[in-house]
């Protein structure tokens, strides 16, 4: 016997059914049909501003500007202010921004270790928590927002929902199929493995910004 | 991993010997039961209900178990759809076996791992070296266990909570030969440094999983330091090792789940990240793995399933029972001797590797209840481990002087009148060990209880004599 149907056999026989039930799978597919929502508070005012305060409270740090023509000079603006490499990996889906213009070396591709700053897109945010959410794909490749020391995402405001339940169901209408990783990135990358003690970036980056464009 | 329950006396009175370990418990205390309180407190003040939370919580736990074979199909044939290879294993061995062949079927030299509690409990790391492939650990603290020596951790979230600041910088020195540093930030530099070069030429990642979703055929990972994207961005070949009670129906059940299960790991009100993993890359993608397998671990689960201790099987692995229990946060975690520790470990240990090596486990703990009012899916801890408490007399492995003794009583306690005799006696003998004050010093037939407080002294008079004298 294999270990799969040692395995199923032994749940069945503690269910105390010996064979799939001919009405197996009812309760499941009510539930999946039904796909029943958890209790959860309801957010009050504004999303933007929600999602602004809540990144601030995960470090992120957030510059609101107001169309997209704007977002090359504000992200050139926070790497000059913090002194960070004017060079940038990030998704070949934004490389369509005047970066050249704002004085970024650009380049669409996926990162490498060497790759300092990694700028994204991003597919939608979540404002309870203050959330990015990364979906891979050719033209969102997932190492951009992982390996580079700064994460920069660039993000549209009309894409700010409440919470992860309204980002599945814009993921299901939009895409029908979720791809292969869905990331949600909530502030730099932390441990508080010694002494409870938190310190920023331990494995991913040590900084991350988000730009959001108001009018957009 | 070698089970060392059975000298849970020893390795307790050892541990409380200890001032070190006794130093670091300290240091630690009350940490996470602090950040859990707060980020309640946060959820409540923005109209939200942790109760009702936790209720609907425990209820989707339920609802799987209930038919778990049956979502444990859906998963499979979801994932199995989108490109990954679903395997089974009965127990450690299989597993060890299961992904030692993969290594080989794709010329592994080396697997970064992000944390797998299943693959402390099957040993992974020493028969993947046994097969030449060299198992490198990505959280950081397993990453400070695995360099001193393959050390067990103490704690389900918090691997090293039972180290300090000094002994990490010891380690690192020793093992990084760099000079000593001082300061947490510096150290999480130097293992970053060190592991980011790992990432980078492994072939393999190995993680465990949070939750499986039967819906889309997807794993959950949840983590802070981003190892867990690693293991799952980089090497071409990713195995999932997980167990089979994992599984959840939906994404809006995960939502929910993720709300309880950070909140009372943490305190935090969403880690890191959390990503959900489905399918192999398109050959179109930069980065993913090019093969993912599942291995959907029984190792003693598929048992419980309908048993008196289905409950336990509802567990997330939050830790927030550890941090609650006055035992676990006096005793750390390596004295319960197996891979979990605290009040969900001191149930699942001697369920999955059977009463008789785990003989002191389901008394390890005072019955507070602090365990069971936390936990964020319901678990009735307290009364598992008193249901274990139970089992250990109907299979006599007690102590024979405590069954003599118990056997005794009842034999007293069926003839009243010697019973009323026993207790003149008792009260009497109480009262002069008492010597004229109202609490006991040391107690002459259990010694060990009085080493550390009083025992109360009985009024003067025993029940049955003042209501004689009161009666009307």
């Amino acid at each position: 016997m294999s270990s799969r149907e040692d395995i199923l056999g032994r749940v069945r026989r503690q269910l105390g059914r010996e064979s799939a039930p001919a009405d197996a799978g009812r309760d499941i597919d009510a539930w999946l049909a039904v796909r029943r929502e958890g209790p959860r508070p309801t957010l009050d005012g504004e999303l933007l501003s929600r999602f602004k305060e809540k990144s601030e409270a995960l470090s992120t740090t957030v510059d609101v500007v107001a169309e997209w023509s704007a977002v090359p000079a504000a992200v050139a603006r926070y790497l000059q202010n913090n002194g960070l490499p004017m060079q940038a990996v990030g998704w070949p889906l934004v490389s369509g921004h005047e970066w050249t213009a704002a004085g970024i070396a650009f380049q669409g591709r996926g990162a490498v270790d060497a790759d300092l700053v990694g700028i994204t897109g991003c597919y939608c945010a979540i404002a309870e928590t203050g959330t990015l959410m990364l979906l891979s794909g050719p033209d969102t490749p997932a190492s951009v927002s992982l390996l580079p020391e700064t994460h920069v995402a660039v993000l549209a405001a009309s894409r700010i929902v409440a919470g992860m339940e309204e980002a599945w169901n814009l993921a299901r209408t939009e895409l029908g199929v979720l791809p292969r990783a869905v990331n949600f990135v909530s502030g730099p990358s932390r441990t508080g493995d010694i002494e409870q003690t938190i310190v920023l970036g331990a494995h991913g980056p040590y900084r991350v910004h988000v730009v959001v464009v108001a009018g957009a | 991993m070698q089970i060392r329950s059975m000298f849970f006396k020893a390795n307790a009175s050892a541990a409380l010997a200890n001032p070190v370990l006794q130093g670091n418990l300290r240091t630690s205390k009350g940490k996470f039961v602090d950040k859990r309180r707060a980020a309640v407190a946060d959820f409540e003040a923005e109209g939200g209900d942790f109760e009702a939370m936790r209720a609907a919580a425990a209820e989707v736990r339920n609802l799987v178990l209930k038919d778990l074979d049956l979502w444990l199909e859906k998963f499979e044939s979801a994932a199995t759809a989108r490109g990954a290879t679903v395997l089974w294993a009965k127990d450690g061995e299989e597993i060890c076996r299961h992904v030692v062949d993969i290594a080989r079927r794709h010329s592994v030299r080396k697997a970064v791992k992000s944390k797998s509690m299943l693959s402390e409990e099957a040993g992974l790391n020493q028969a993947l070296e046994a097969s030449n492939v060299q198992p490198v650990e990505t959280d950081l603290g397993e990453y400070i266990l695995q360099i001193n020596d393959n050390e067990p951790p103490s704690h389900i979230i918090a691997p090293v909570i039972h180290k300090s600041l000094d002994e990490v910088a010891d380690l690192f020195e020793k093992t990084h030969r760099k000079p000593r540093k001082t300061e947490i930030p510096e150290l999480t530099r130097e293992a970053r440094e060190a592991l980011r070069a790992h990432f980078l030429d492994a072939d393999m990642g190995i993680s465990g999983g949070n939750f499986l979703v039967a819906e889309t055929g997807s794993v959950a990972l949840v983590t802070n330091e981003g190892n867990g994207r690693m293991v799952t961005t980089l090497p071409r070949v990713h195995v999932v090792v997980t167990g089979i009670e994992k599984v959840i129906p939906t994404l809006e059940d995960l939502s929910l789940l993720l709300r309880v299960l950070i909140r009372s790991a943490t305190g935090q009100h969403i880690s890191n990240y959390v990503s959900l993993l489905t399918g192999v890359k398109r050959p179109d993608e930069h980065d993913g793995p090019e093969h993912l397998y599942y291995i959907l671990v029984d190792n003693g689960r598929a048992d419980l399933v309908g048993s008196q201790f289905q409950d336990m099987l509802r567990c997330i692995r939050c830790g927030a029972c550890m941090n609650h229990c006055p035992v676990y946060q006096t005793i750390g975690g390596h004295a319960y001797g197996w891979v979990y520790p605290g009040p969900m470990g001191s149930v699942l240990t001697p369920l999955y590797n059977g009463l008789d090596k785990a003989i002191d486990l389901p008394h390890a703990a005072t019955l507070c209840n602090q365990c069971g009012v936390v936990c964020p899916v319901k678990i009735p801890l307290p009364e598992l481990l008193r249901k274990l408490r139970e089992q250990q007399v109907e299979k006599n492995l007690r102590p024979w002087l405590e069954r003599v003794a118990i056997k005794g009583w009842a034999w007293v306690a069926g003839k009243p009148k010697l019973y009323a005799l026993g207790t003149w006696f008792g009260v009497r003998y109480l009262n002069w060990l008492a010597g004229g004050k109202n609490r006991i010093g040391v107690l002459g037939a259990a010694p060990e209880w009085t080493l550390g407080r009083d025992f109360p002294a009985p009024e003067g008079k025993t029940f049955r004599e003042l209501y004689s004298t009161r009666r009307r």
